[in-house]
């Protein structure tokens, strides 16, 4: 369990990325923190694993403030997921996913050999290991990047718009693939991005972020629709716009699902 | 073409290849003097430049100082040593060292700013500490520019070795001297060729040895790039 | 520090003679090497030609040069006309590449768009290119000036007088104070054709101001412009 307490951070330049931030992140489950840019919801993603550290409250890990850890043995027990996937240009798909474990001691054998158990977890062919990530496709690099996040087996797994970088087409596909890993694994996930289809569809808990820092709303996506906290979180989901208001129309003898618009959104099952 | 068969025939002489002060010997001057500078200079001025570019900090002092010895006139600063420490070898070595390290500082701090500093960010994220950065990210990475930076102050060591001649009775630009006062032209020609060949094979091998530092990863995708565009140094010509 | 005010006259002379020379070859290798650039920027296979004999050039040593020119041109070693033809030479190695950086780093959306509302080939160039190119191109320019003020001293060892006959006269001599004066009247004669460069391109290009980001590269200091690249 990830707990945040009263967390404040004030960049030195006098920017407040986010404010008073009270919160608590269930273990072995997914949170997404949503919000546009300047929401400071990556500043509260890297405050867990002390990327940037609060001026003000607390970060609690299993209930151990996170000030107490050393930064660099913190970091190395937790997965990290970033866009662009942050893989280190100059080693190979095996070694990058390796990286963490040899830093930790695992011998050079067992940790490349766990990489390539690794790269079947996330769904990628054995012989991209000895590829260099500018070999790789974009969606084989997130997928290496995740491969790399869950190396020595972390609790908890942060991804920082890991899927902001790929087509649609590609997004969907890793969207589905996270979704059954987690299924699988079951991690402590939080997860940055600034799509709230995205958010919708990957979080057990949705966590709205607006300008400045603050938390307009935690919630489910199913509590949050139906009972969203204030008129910017009704905004932000695009519930007053119309586009969640769905209602079924028949075409050709088929039931579909369109919204206020009249876009069609899907075929209602019979 | 009659001064460079003049040329020619001086450095093919026979009598030139002999003894104290012929070409062997002043070659092999040039070139172990050449390579003491630089290591000096490089021990110097690497760890800063790596640190600069790592921390960020320093960054417009740095780059204030090796502005600075740049503009330096090298025969002046060569002059007033040769006046404070006496006509000989001590003179020239400070000198040199002084003026070798603007490029190697430049190609230090440039070579570690290049990198992506997504990639920095991504190993810190992982939990890499920051030796482990700097050793296992950065310098791997730059490794093109820093080697970018030593061909520079390579090439500016040799040249400002030759006009050190004036000062020390060292290396190939002792020719170029001793025939400037006889008015020998085919020996001062000829020591300048010797010079420039010189010059150009340690050119031609550091061109071959940025070529290969460049980490394989990194070739996949930029070699064409590298290839039409060397990383060009700016030596001083002093 | 006597000699210094006691030598006035001789200094600002030779301060004369040092910009007659050099100002010559920093023009010279600036008209010279905008076109060459552009053909760098334009064709590739002139590109790889091109780059790689400034590279060569650039790699020679400045007194194995002036020693070895008089082959190519029929002057004396020891004639100014060779110092300022060899500085030449040199300014034309740094300043082509620096241009064709400086056209190849134009946007390519901002010519299409020229084109596109009508610019003809060579009004595209004068009117749009080379004023955009111009802050990069200023950069290499202000890079020469600082060389080649300081290597036109190297001629004094060749015996054309500049101010490095200061260094060589005061060696000889055992004057310290020449050589300082010297070192410090040849960096003074750098800063202020640098500053004079930089003020210049401000008029002419007045929308690339320091803080601008197209000015950042112009605004830089020379040196870190050649190290950059």
């Amino acid at each position: 369990m990830i707990e945040f307490r009263g967390v404040t951070k004030q960049f030195p330049d006098g920017t407040v990325a986010v404010e008073g931030v009270d919160i608590v992140i269930p273990p072995h489950k997914t949170t997404v923190l949503v919000g546009s840019s300047g929401s400071g919801k990556t500043t509260l993603l890297r405050m867990i694993n002390r990327m940037v550290d609060p001026t003000a409250g607390q970060v609690l890990i299993d209930g151990t403030d996170v000030a107490t850890v050393e930064p660099v043995a913190l970091r190395r027990g937790i997965g990290y997921v970033m866009q662009n996937s942050g893989l280190l240009p100059h080693r190979k798909v095996v070694d990058n996913v390796a990286t963490v474990p040899l830093l930790r001691g695992t011998s050079k054998r067992e940790a490349r050999a766990h990489a390539l158990e690794l790269l079947d977890t996330v769904g990628l062919d054995r012989s991209l290991a000895e590829k260099y990530p500018a070999q790789l496709s974009g969606g084989q690099q997130q997928r290496v990047g995740v491969a790399r996040g869950l190396a020595v087996d972390p609790n908890i797994l942060l991804m920082d718009e890991p899927f902001g970088a790929v087509d649609p087409i590609v997004r969907a596909e890793l969207q589905q693939e996270l979704l059954r890993l987690q299924e699988e694994l079951g991690k402590t996930v939080v997860f940055v991005t600034h799509d709230i289809d995205e958010a919708f569809l990957l979080g057990d808990q949705v966590v709205i972020m607006q300008q400045g820092g603050r938390i307009s709303q935690a919630a489910s996506p199913v509590e949050i629709l139906a009972n969203p906290a204030d008129d910017f979180v009704a905004d932000f989901v695009g519930a007053r716009r119309g586009k969640r208001a769905l209602h079924v129309t028949e075409v050709d003898g088929q039931r579909l699902v369109v919204d206020a618009d009249g876009r069609p959104a899907g075929v209602l099952a019979s | 073409m009659n001064l460079v068969l003049d040329a020619i025939a001086w450095i093919l002489d026979p009598t030139n290849w002999e003894g104290v002060g012929g070409i062997p010997q002043r070659l092999w001057e040039h070139l172990w003097i050449s390579a003491v500078i630089l290591l000096i200079a490089a021990a110097i001025a690497l760890p800063v430049g790596v640190l600069v570019g790592h921390t960020g900090r320093g960054r417009e002092a740095a780059v204030t100082v090796s502005g600075a010895l740049r503009a330096l006139p090298t025969l002046g600063v060569l002059s007033l040593f040769a006046l404070w420490l006496g006509i000989g070898l001590r003179a020239p070595i400070p000198a040199l060292v002084i003026l070798a390290i603007p490029p190697l500082l430049a190609g230090a701090y440039a070579g570690i700013e290049s990198i992506d500093r997504r990639i920095v960010d991504a190993a810190r994220a992982m939990g890499m500490n920051e030796r482990q950065i700097v050793g296992k990210v950065e310098v791997p990475l730059g490794l093109p520019i820093i080697v970018g930076g030593i061909r520079s102050a390579t090439l500016q060591i040799i040249a400002t070795a030759t006009l050190a001649a004036y000062v020390a009775d060292f290396g190939l630009g002792r020719f170029i001297f001793s025939g400037l006062k006889t008015r020998d032209y085919a020996e001062m020609l000829g020591g300048s060729i010797l010079v420039i060949v010189l010059a150009l094979v340690v050119d031609g091998a550091f061109a071959l040895t940025q070529r290969l530092v460049v980490p394989a990863g990194v070739r996949a995708t930029r070699f064409t790039e590298l290839r039409s565009r060397p990383a060009r140094p700016r030596a001083a010509v002093g | 520090m006597n000699w210094i005010w006691s030598n006035l006259d001789r200094v600002g002379e030779l301060m004369l003679v040092h910009l007659a020379l050099s100002v010559p070859a920093i023009i010279l290798s600036f008209v010279v090497s905008v076109p060459i650039g552009w053909l760098a920027h334009r064709y590739r296979w002139a590109s790889g030609v091109l780059l790689s004999l400034c590279a060569l050039l650039y790699a020679i040593p400045s007194l194995a040069l002036l020693i070895a020119l008089p082959v190519f041109t029929g002057q004396r070693a020891t004639s100014p006309v060779n110092l300022v033809v060899a500085l030449t030479l040199y300014g034309i190695a740094v300043i082509v590449r620096t241009a064709a950086d400086a056209f190849d780093a134009v946007e390519r959306d901002v010519l299409q768009s020229a084109t596109a509302v009508g610019y003809s080939t060579a009004g595209r160039f004068w009117g749009v290119h080379l004023p955009l190119a111009g802050p990069v191109l200023l950069s290499g320019l202000r890079v020469v000036i600082v060389s080649t003020v300081s290597l036109a001293t190297v001629g004094a060892v060749t015996g054309v007088q500049s101010l490095g006959s200061l260094f060589t006269d005061g060696l000889q001599r055992g004057i310290q104070a020449e050589i300082i004066a010297g070192i410090l009247a040849t960096i003074v004669l750098a800063v202020v054709l640098d500053g004079l460069t930089v003020a210049v391109g401000r008029m002419v290009m007045p929308w690339s101001r320091p803080g601008m980001e197209a000015a950042r590269s112009s605004s830089a200091s020379p040196v870190e412009q050649a190290d950059a690249a």
